[in-house]
């Protein structure tokens, strides 16, 4: 492309940013791998790092190709660039041109397709055969994210070697971040899977107490931390809104861990650990999609809401009788939305001139119609298909590990393997030594 | 000779083990239990879901003793392991049939 320099600063930042999204898988894993029992916590952590491997493949095979190749239509791209053919030396085309590599485009915008894999997870806790998940994982995300990811993140422009629009982004859906494309279609997927996979044996009967908060706590901050590239990097540049993005993301999240403890404090009577984690993390998926098109006043209001609205959400799924198990439907499907649709009403071309007004600046309610075709077109697709495909593994391979192996713990059955050898009597347990060669003498 | 069993607050087993040292006692067992009694359970909650916890820890302690000893060490342990509120716990006396010290063979009260 000629006329156009590398911006170096543009460039060290999507880079970094690359990387920050990328932490936020394995922040899922601890998040999630805290909030399960002892005796499933490597399972869980192992399906988001089968998640890594497998999307990552697929991503350069053919997934970058049919979510930004030019398809010449708004549903999905083409196999023109599968392989990431002919992208080495190319600058990033999206709508425009940016002054950034076209293939540190394409690593950022994997992340996004690594993580909402890995979100899912949560919902089929405990039970879920590996062999199933990956095949799963891999499917979806080539008939479910890819697609979808066109829809929402390709701008197209095809006079500039880019692609066609995405169908939502040319309806004028605003999603910054993600908010449909990751957080709705995860959280959407969740629900459809946990319907066919059925409960956790003893679900709603027998305690299913997190088995280290800690880890839930740290894989919050790791999810906090790197969403700051996953919000603020959608910027593709070091800039403006690149800074405005940064802002929401922290006032949002902060009005989020208090909203969500105010309703725990105000219903419960203990403000809790695993509440100010789940706040925190609600109010990302919110903010999401508006980080980059409302004020910082809107984001704490966005912010707060997701944390009240979430903390209330999760308590459904008892009353509903389905065992979404570290709820994923709970805050990344509801938090979706909530954020979503918010945007319909704070968003400000005060902040962005790329963005619009919602309804109080004046914009009307045109917006808020668009954002709710958008989060529901998103959810119905992942839903639909992700139902379909989830009966047909049941009926061949299988979705469930047997009853027995799931109640003696999923991660020696699936991984031979435990995460904790908490004995103190050196060998690990007070058993593990009888019969091996003793190391050493007694006095 | 006697085996004094005794389940107390986890807490209160730095005072028990104490106050048996004083009383001369030599040796004892300690081990984590779990269990309830009238104290009952607690509550907790999880993202708005409560879970009634109805197994407490408590700390079991072990001690054999001569016949002639049993009453004082079991007063020594009611009077150190007692708080006054619930769940303090309790403690029994079984006799015991025969006593071995491994390394040195030697049986019965010589053994304690």
């Amino acid at each position: 492309m000629e006329g156009i320099e590398l911006s170096t600063g543009d460039t060290a930042w999507v880079l970094m940013a690359a990387a920050l999204v990328l932490l936020m898988t394995p922040g899922v894993a601890f998040f999630y791998g805290g909030m399960v029992r002892a005796k499933a916590v490597l399972n869980m952590m192992m399906m988001s790092f089968l998640a890594i491997g497998i999307v990552t493949v697929l991503w350069v095979a053919f997934g970058y190709s049919l979510a930004f190749g030019d398809g010449g239509n708004g549903f999905i791209g083409d196999l023109s660039i599968s392989g990431l053919q002919g992208l080495v030396g190319q600058f990033a085309v999206n709508g425009g041109v940016y002054p950034i590599p076209a293939l540190i485009f394409a690593m950022f915008q994997l992340m996004f397709a690594v993580l909402t894999v890995a979100l899912i997870t949560g919902a089929i806790a405990d039970r879920t055969k590996f062999l199933a998940w990956g095949i799963f994982a891999a499917v979806w995300v080539t008939l479910v994210y890819f697609p979808v990811a066109h829809w929402v993140f390709d701008f197209g422009n095809e006079e500039l070697g880019g692609s066609g629009a995405g169908w939502l982004t040319t309806l004028g859906v605003l999603d910054f971040a993600g908010g449909t494309a990751v957080h709705i279609n995860a959280g959407a997927a969740a629900l459809a899977l946990v319907i066919v996979i059925g409960k956790r044996v003893g679900f709603g009967r027998v305690p299913m107490k997190p088995h280290s908060l800690p880890f839930v706590v740290l894989g919050a901050s790791l999810l906090f931390f790197g969403w700051f590239g996953f919000n603020a990097g959608s910027a593709l540049g070091a800039g403006q809104v690149a800074a405005l993005a940064f802002t929401n993301t922290m006032v949002a999240t902060a009005a989020g861990i208090l909203g969500w403890l105010l309703v725990e404090k105000l219903r419960d009577g203990h403000a809790t650990s695993l509440g100010a984690a789940s706040g925190a993390v609600a109010a990302l998926v919110a903010i999401t999609p508006a980080c980059a098109f409302v004020a910082p006043w809107g984001a704490i209001i966005i912010g707060l809401l997701a944390g009240v609205i979430c903390a209330f959400a999760v308590t459904l799924k008892y009353r509903l009788g389905y065992d979404d198990s570290l709820d994923v439907v709970g805050v990344h499907l509801v938090g979706g939305i909530v954020g979503c649709l918010l945007i319909g009403f704070f968003a400000t071309t005060e902040v962005n001139e790329l963005g619009k007004d919602g309804v109080l600046y004046g914009g009307g309610w045109g917006l808020l119609g668009v954002q709710a075709l958008g989060a529901f077109a998103v959810m119905a697709y992942s839903f639909i298909i992700t139902l379909i495909l989830a009966f047909i593994i049941k009926a061949t391979i299988g979705l469930r590990i047997s009853r027995d192996d799931e109640l003696s713990g999923i991660d020696v059955a699936a991984h031979a393997e435990s995460a904790y050898e908490l004995g103190d009597s050196g060998g690990g347990g007070v058993f593990a030594g009888v019969g091996h060669h003793s190391h050493g003498e007694d006095k | 000779m006697k085996l004094v069993t005794a389940i107390i607050k986890p807490f209160k087993l730095e005072d028990v083990k104490t106050a048996l040292e004083e009383r001369g006692v030599q040796g004892m067992t300690v081990s984590e239990a779990s269990g309830f009694g009238r104290q009952g359970g607690h509550t907790e909650v999880y993202r708005g879901a409560e879970y009634t916890v109805d197994l407490v820890p408590k700390v079991r302690v072990e001690v054999v003793v001569d016949d002639a000893d049993a009453d004082a060490v079991v007063n020594t342990i009611v009077s150190a392991a007692k708080t006054g509120k619930i769940g303090d716990g309790k403690v029994w006396v079984v006799p015991v049939e025969s006593i071995v010290r491994v390394r040195t063979d030697e049986r019965g009260a010589d053994a304690i």
